[in-house]
């Protein structure tokens, strides 16, 4: 209610600045007419966002399975967690539009090199949210329970830390769906015939600002609806109230 | 006292008897010396009560028996156990079904007869339709009958419950003794209760161990030759409780 109230708001000042001369079109279209060329370049656009949401969705299925599976790994495994903490951090120093052409140089201008953009913006958010719940969100007592019950370390993380770290993962998952889109772009922007960044750049190119606008209205709602289809994954299955 | 056993030397930690003995057991974290040569001997299917202040290694010493933690001094003999933490660990995503399977499961029974065997006992633990509750939505009185019976279920012969009933209210938690009591005397077990509540404690026990204040150690056994059930108002029981009461220095 008060975000739609907001979001009302800016577009209304937003479309009458526009309206009023204040602004070349060139520069920045009114909303009404990012709106027409969504509607207008549609058969245009469409392609290009079936593209990106395929990369998106290969790419976040990718960071979740790789990010879970490092998390686990150094949680389990004391050498595997001192061998990888610092790459882990450490990955999220490369800057990713310098890492995008090499890639593509790498992989080729197919699906692979977006892909591993997307994997490599996401992941992290995931890895560390799970590690942190894997330590952090099991009751201590709960834990003495299970030790005084001889529980296996597969038991203990079965019946204990996995349930528990959960909502964590979700948290993880989520700040992954808002950033994914990013890694698409950069990828995309690198080399690419195709997908919502490449034809960013060649709105920008063709001075098609309303277009431009377009794609990235349509990249802003893919990242809210991945956002939301994780909420709500979330609210299925983290179903339970924290103990205390 | 019942409990005088000389200290062996240290050694391993001995499961095969279905006695549980602490002999000389010495216990610090550190410079806070928790338990102070403790010798105590509790019979197959005895119910001990373990009373004493706050910080008296009350606590410690069920680690101890549980095989949480191992004496620094003395030994430790015990069967297999399990632990009735102090809050009631309940764990939020399972049913109240399935946290009172909980410990059946971890030592092997299949899902279905855990909680088949779970399903059998919560009528008489007062629990019938609440099978799918979650704890959030289980009173306090309820939260720790299934706590109990987690334990109970786990196939372990001796039981440590650490100050079961400390947070429920007077009422509640009179209530909670008497479910405590006769489902012991279904299925016995032996039992080692925490408590810092003296009346608990000769309402409850075969037998009642006195700790001292930091560092703990054993000031008196004392028996409890009372007839079941007991009542806080019964002339025996006040008079049991304040020989415990002065024997812990506390009038």
């Amino acid at each position: 209610m008060a975000a739609g109230l907001l979001i009302l708001a800016l577009l209304g000042g937003w479309e009458l600045l526009v309206r009023a001369g204040g602004v070349d079109p060139l520069l920045l279209p009114a909303p009404t007419q990012v709106v027409s060329a969504l509607w207008n370049d549609r058969s245009l656009l469409a392609p290009d966002l079936a593209v990106t949401v395929w990369e998106v969705a290969v790419g976040l299925a990718a960071a979740i399975a790789l990010g879970v599976a490092l998390a686990l790994a150094m949680h389990l495994w004391t050498p595997v967690r001192t061998a990888l903490h610092p790459l882990v951090v450490g990955s999220q120093a490369i800057p990713m539009p310098v890492l995008a052409p090499v890639l593509i140089l790498a992989l080729g201008f197919g699906l692979g090199p977006k892909v591993l953009m997307v994997a490599l913006v996401c992941f992290f958010p995931v890895t560390v949210n799970v590690y942190d719940g894997l330590l952090r969100d099991v009751d201590a007592d709960a834990r003495k329970l299970l030790g005084a019950l001889d529980a296996t370390r597969w038991q203990t993380l079965r019946h204990l830390e996995a349930p528990a770290a959960l909502p964590a993962a979700f948290t993880g998952m989520k700040v992954a769906a808002a950033v994914a889109v990013i890694g698409a772009v950069f990828g995309e922007w690198a080399g690419s015939d195709r997908g919502l960044g490449h034809a960013l750049l060649t709105a920008n190119a063709q001075l098609e600002t309303a277009r431009a606008f377009a794609a990235t209205l349509l990249l802003f709602l893919l990242a809210i609806a991945l956002y939301g289809g994780f909420a709500m994954l979330e609210r299925r299955f983290v179903n339970w109230k924290p103990s205390r | 006292m019942r409990t005088e056993v000389e200290a062996p030397p240290e050694g391993p930690r001995d499961v095969s008897g279905d006695e549980v003995v602490l002999a000389g057991v010495q216990k610090a974290f550190g410079a806070v010396v928790a338990l102070d040569r403790v010798d105590l001997r509790v019979a197959r299917h005895e119910l001990i009560a373990v009373v004493g202040p706050s910080g008296c290694g009350k606590s410690t010493l069920l680690e101890l028996v549980c095989g949480l933690q191992r004496p620094d001094a003395g030994t430790v003999e015990a069967p297999a156990a399990a632990l009735m933490p102090q809050r009631d660990a309940l764990l939020p995503w399972l049913s109240a079904l399935d946290n009172a399977a909980l410990a059946a499961r971890i030592s092997s029974v299949p899902k279905a007869a855990a909680r088949a065997a779970a399903h059998a006992r919560f009528a008489a633990f007062g629990l019938e339709g609440f099978e799918k509750s979650r704890p959030d939505a289980l009173s306090g009185g309820m939260r720790q009958r299934v706590a109990f019976l987690r334990t109970l279920l786990s196939g372990r012969d001796v039981l440590c419950l650490d100050e079961p009933f400390g947070a429920l209210d007077a009422l509640t938690r009179a209530q909670a003794q008497g479910w405590l009591a006769s489902a012991l005397a279904r299925e016995p077990r032996t039992v080692l209760l925490v408590t810092h509540d003296v009346e608990e404690a000769v309402l409850l026990a075969d037998r009642i161990a006195l700790l001292s204040p930091r560092p703990g150690h054993l000031i008196a056994t004392l028996d409890v030759d009372l007839a079941r059930p007991r009542h806080r108002t019964d002339a025996a029981v006040v008079e049991l409780r304040e020989r415990a009461l002065s024997a812990l220095g506390a009038d």
